[in-house]
């Protein structure tokens, strides 16, 4: 395992941000981080950088802990927007690179490298501020794998950005991981999670209350929906024994079941009352694991 | 070591490159140069006023207004005196319209007598020229009248010898004290806004890279230490460099000031006795009293969370550095009093105070150095402690912005 942490716990006075939290993460793995806000993500962010030290337990980056010594490894981007916004771009993400022990020279080459690839060349020499927000982030993005790390922390990386850049950034994310990157990022949006990471954690109040291997948690999360699209009435079908929810939809009706052979048997039913166009089993979606496991107020 | 130095060099060059560094550097060489001048510019204007200072004079006597006039330019004064014919009401109205500023009436009824009249009390200046003027016209006619000559009455009126001595070794001649005294105000001016401005800078870097998050980054490369001590020596350095630009144009401005600043005001702020010693204890100063508010201020920088509470928080500093100014301004005049001496030797005080002590008496070399020590030790205790301070506030983020978040941030730092 490239990065481990064992029950790390963090406690602020009598506050627990953090609970026993353990996680092993593979050599070029992506890890996804979802939760609430105050969920605990970026304090557990802060123990595996080092910020902060765990008050239980050990984070552990290819069998050291993480120090200043090993921090040009690694490559951090914040969740609150983090750059001076009156330095110039280049002049910046250059300064940035050489406090990760990158020479001038190298920084220089890369920056320019990355500015094209986001399609901003031109903002070279242009103020961070004066930049637009999903702009911004791309250079935000750039500051944090620009020195090369092996493992890479991005904090919430696609906020704020409209649907082209997201797919862009997620582009140079996944080619950096196909470069040998261990990565782990937080994020709002549970589809991203679900497109891009193999494995992931829900935090809630600082404890882990489903992590793995995505498609182990939706296998074991045990309800699947089963899709059947008819003109004949479905209602009598949710009596079936195992169904344990029905919903009407415009082409048929959704039903959750218990397990895959509910399926079966729904299947059979559907037959006899006419003619089937359409019967899908489906996979939960992380959102509706997230809701039964955190619960509905969240966004 | 290697990030220290981009650390280092980054705040040096940032700062060095914006607008406002390098106007501000202009403006004070430019004022340097304005100052030294000064006794030369007043003289034009001097010069040109001459001109216009006209007495009028209405006699009432024998035609004493050519020995007026001799006095007059005995004493160098400028004004000259015209007799004129017109009557009291007449030069009365006069003044009124705007077309004089003053008039004299002589008189003589048996003692020579005069009456001084202008339009605003701002004239009486010149009015003690005129007296002196008309008593030595009074006298001069005395001493003819009692048959003395001019011999006699210069003796009558020789002036007695009186010098002041003291007695204390440390303390200097009344002279000397007055030819160090202009330098050392300068230079304590000096230290006074740099040990304001350059920890004041620091404060503002700190909290703009903290409300701007960029910190998080920074922290997560190089350890919070390293960067506060790195940012303090490269704004130092930035320092350094300001007040040699400062040094070097007011050396040059004195000495092409055509003048060698010792008459009239400068008998008194004197910058006859440039002493090395004086300028080297002003580099050494003002890098102790930098760095002891340097640290102090990194520490205040890394609580607030906006920019906009830099002042508030900095408040308590800025206090400590004004009572040190204004013991060390007062004491210009008395360097020997008792709060001064005690005050040398306090920390937060000694940058100002106890180079004035330094640079107005000759003191035993013990004194600076006991004072020095005791700075050392507090920037080292400050030091030590703005770390540990640093290192959790940086991570602070909330609302409050109160000297008592300084235990909360020790608190996160320690647990880090």
């Amino acid at each position: 395992m490239a990065l481990y942490v064992e029950q790390a716990t963090k406690k602020f006075g009598d506050f627990t941000a953090v609970d026993n939290l353990s996680l092993s993460i593979e050599e070029g793995g992506m890890h996804g981080f979802l939760g609430a806000n105050g969920a605990g993500k970026t304090t557990t962010f802060r123990m595996i950088l080092g910020l902060l030290d765990p008050t239980h337990g050990t984070v552990r980056w290819k069998g050291n802990p993480i120090t200043y010594a090993n921090s040009p490894e690694i490559g951090y981007l914040p969740e609150e927007r983090g750059l001076y916004p009156k330095m110039k771009v280049e002049e910046q993400l250059v300064y940035l690179a050489q406090l990760r022990k990158m020479s001038k020279a190298d920084a220089k080459r890369e920056t320019a490298a990355w500015l094209e690839r986001f399609e901003v060349p031109h903002y070279r020499q242009k103020k961070v501020e004066e930049l637009s927000k999903g702009n911004q982030q791309k250079i935000q993005l750039i500051a944090s794998l620009l020195h090369k790390p092996s493992l890479l922390i991005l904090d919430e990386p696609f906020s704020g950005l409209d649907p082209v850049n997201v797919e862009m950034l997620k582009g140079a994310i996944l080619d950096f991981q196909k470069q040998g990157a261990t990565i782990v990022f937080s994020s709002h949006r549970m589809d991203h999670v679900e497109e891009l990471c193999d494995d992931m954690s829900i935090l809630d109040r600082g404890k882990v209350v489903v992590g793995g291997s995505i498609r182990e948690v939706k296998r074991s999360f045990g309800k699947q929906k089963v899709r059947l699209n008819m003109n004949a009435d479905l209602s009598q079908l949710s009596a079936v024994a195992g169904v344990d929810h029905f919903t009407k939809t415009k082409d048929g009706a959704l039903f959750q079941v218990a397990d895959e052979t509910v399926a079966q048997v729904l299947l059979a039913k559907a037959m006899d009352l006419g003619t089937l166009r359409h019967f899908a089993i489906e996979e939960p979606s992380l959102e509706e694991i997230f809701i039964a496991k955190v619960g509905k107020n969240y966004a | 070591m290697h990030s220290f130095w981009i650390i280092f060099k980054q705040a040096f060059m940032t700062k060095a490159k914006t607008k406002s560094f390098i106007i501000t550097t202009l403006i004070v060489v430019a004022a340097f140069f304005l100052l030294a001048n000064v006794s030369n510019i007043i003289s034009i204007f001097d010069g040109e006023e001459a001109e216009e200072n006209v007495l009028h004079v209405l006699d009432q006597t024998t035609g004493l207004v050519p020995d007026l006039q001799a006095q007059f330019d005995l004493m160098d004064s400028g004004i000259k005196t015209v007799p004129t014919y017109l009557t009291e009401e007449e030069l009365q109205e006069s003044i009124a319209e705007g077309t004089i500023d003053d008039y004299l009436v002589l008189t003589k009824n048996g003692e020579l007598g005069a009456r001084y009249v202008s339009e605003s009390a701002n004239e009486l200046g010149s009015g003690i020229e005129i007296e002196n003027a008309v008593q030595a016209v009074h006298t001069a006619l005395t001493a003819e009248s009692l048959g003395l000559d001019d011999n006699e009455v210069g003796q009558l009126f020789m002036p007695v010898e009186f010098d002041r001595q003291a007695i204390s070794e440390s303390s200097k001649s009344q002279e000397e004290l007055s030819q160090a005294r202009g330098l050392v105000y300068v230079l304590i001016m000096l230290i006074y806004v740099a040990v304001i401005y350059y920890p004041n800078m620091i404060a503002m870097e700190v909290a703009t890279e903290k409300s701007s998050r960029v910190m998080e980054i920074l922290i997560s490369s190089v350890s919070p230490v390293k960067h506060m001590f790195a940012k303090i020596a490269g704004i130092g350095s930035l320092g350094i460099l300001q007040m040699m630009i400062f040094g070097l144009a007011g050396y040059f401005a004195i000495k092409t000031a055509g003048t060698d600043l010792t008459e009239g005001f400068f008998s008194v702020m004197g910058f006859s006795e440039l002493k090395i010693s004086t300028f080297l204890f002003a580099i050494l100063f003002f890098l102790l009293g930098y760095f002891l508010y340097a640290v102090l201020a990194a520490l205040l920088g890394s609580l607030v969370s906006r920019t906009e509470d830099v002042q508030q928080l900095m408040l308590p500093m800025m206090i400590l550095i004004i009572i040190g100014s204004l013991i060390a301004f007062s004491g210009i005049s008395i360097p020997e009093a008792r709060y001064v001496t005690i005050s040398s030797f306090i920390p937060f005080f000694a940058p100002l105070v106890m180079f004035l002590r330094v640079g107005m008496l000759d003191l035993p070399l013990w004194e600076p150095l006991v004072s020095i020590a005791i700075m050392l030790a507090t920037i080292g205790v400050l030091g030590w402690f703005g770390a540990r301070v640093y290192r959790g506030g940086v991570l602070m983020y909330g609302s409050s912005q109160s000297l008592k978040d300084i235990r909360k941030a020790i608190r996160l730092g320690n647990s880090k």
